[in-house]
């Protein structure tokens, strides 16, 4: 249950950037190798930020496939289980997306 | 709709700072934050504070009941004569895993983390660095983390080591990397403990070391069992090099962006 954790973290971002201006909805991206469960996210969300000026906000989260790029062949492959091989069998692979866990940006509420 | 500590803020009167993006009538605001950086900023000053003391540090993660305490006491008792160890050991509740390593001679600091918010399942940068101010780190050559026993969220989370050790024990199941690849991909070596126990177990090893290769093909293997003694001295070779050679290795938000 980190994402209580992570959770807190944002909450954190999301203050300093509103600035004691209502927020609406933030939006963070995820990548697909992180462990974070977005339901379990959007829950820890709510329970975070309940009885706080963020009360209410929207937690979106945009999920980020996992893509790796192959040293040997050159060839980019986005994955869908955990298996850090690239089609032409070589091992020597790096990450290209998947480990975001960022927050983009912030909805503040019309006035 | 929201009650945000009862000021209005007027947007034309008020000095809102430096918010890139934020225009006038504009309700989005870039952000573009990563959501661990505060743990990485304080991950980093960890990290100084090791080499200023010139202690290598070693995060051991694992599932609970994997035997990481085990395989530590028989690590430490082998160590002892050539290196000083201290460990930070972090449980959600009790001393009786710190008591057990207490019981080799080594310092330990204890971080039960029931005390943070909610119980944590892992060790954050900041909890370790509470912990440092209670081992003497100029007085020692290394320092092992025993982090809390958690397949998931310890991964996730730098506290500023330069190795990580996973321990895993063969009553796990050979599929473990497929369904928890952060951790697997997050470990330098993996100790494939409890080796002992083959003989009853219908669990396929070379299966598991070709899931482990698959999901970590850089991962160091190495079989041990803490109760026989099998594989202990690789493991304490693999802590001798590190306490020599401080091995930086990447950590999973080098591979950011």
């Amino acid at each position: 249950m980190h994402e209580l954790s992570i959770c807190t973290a944002i909450a954190a971002i999301v203050r300093e950037h509103a600035d004691g201006r209502p927020v609406d909805r933030v939006r963070i991206d995820v990548g697909a190798l992180r462990q974070v469960v977005p339901d379990t996210l959007a829950y820890s969300w709510e329970v975070t930020v309940d009885g706080t000026p963020l009360a209410g906000s929207i937690l979106e989260v945009h999920e980020i496939p996992a893509v790796l790029a192959c040293g040997d062949c050159g060839a980019d492959t986005t994955i869908s289980v955990p298996v850090f091989r690239c089609p032409c069998g070589s091992t020597s692979t790096s990450v290209v997306s998947g480990q975001e866990l960022l927050v983009t940006s912030l909805e503040l509420c019309p006035v | 709709m929201h009650d945000h500590d009862g000021h209005t803020h007027d947007r034309g009167e008020r000095d809102v700072g430096d918010h890139s993006g934020y225009e006038s009538g504009d309700l989005r605001v870039d952000v573009l934050e990563r959501i661990l950086g505060e743990n990485e900023r304080t991950a980093d000053a960890n990290r100084s504070d090791f080499a200023a003391a010139n202690v290598a540090v070693v995060n051991v993660m694992s599932s609970p009941g994997a035997g990481k305490t085990t395989l530590l006491c028989e690590v430490f008792a082998r160590l002892a004569p050539e290196l000083r160890v201290g460990v930070i050991e972090g449980d959600i509740e009790t001393a009786i895993d710190a008591d057990r390593l207490a019981a080799t001679g080594v310092p330990v600091a204890l971080v039960n983390t029931a005390n943070g918010f909610g119980g944590e399942c892992h060790l954050d940068a900041t909890m370790v660095r509470s912990a440092l101010q209670r081992l003497a780190l100029d007085d020692l050559d290394l320092v092992v983390i025993e982090n809390v026993g958690n397949l998931v969220c310890p991964a996730e989370f730098d506290v500023g080591e330069a190795a990580r050790l996973m321990v895993y024990s063969v009553t796990e199941g050979e599929e473990k990397p497929y369904k928890y690849p952060v951790m697997f991909r997050s470990a330098d070596v993996v100790a494939i403990n409890k080796v002992d126990l083959l003989p009853h177990l219908d669990f396929d090893i070379d299966a598991f070391e070709s899931n482990l290769h698959d999901v970590n093909p850089a991962a160091g293997q190495l079989r041990t069992s803490a109760r026989t003694g099998d594989g202990v001295e690789a493991i304490c070779d693999w802590f001798r090099s590190v306490a020599e050679t401080h091995v930086r290795v990447p950590t999973p938000h080098d591979e950011d962006e």
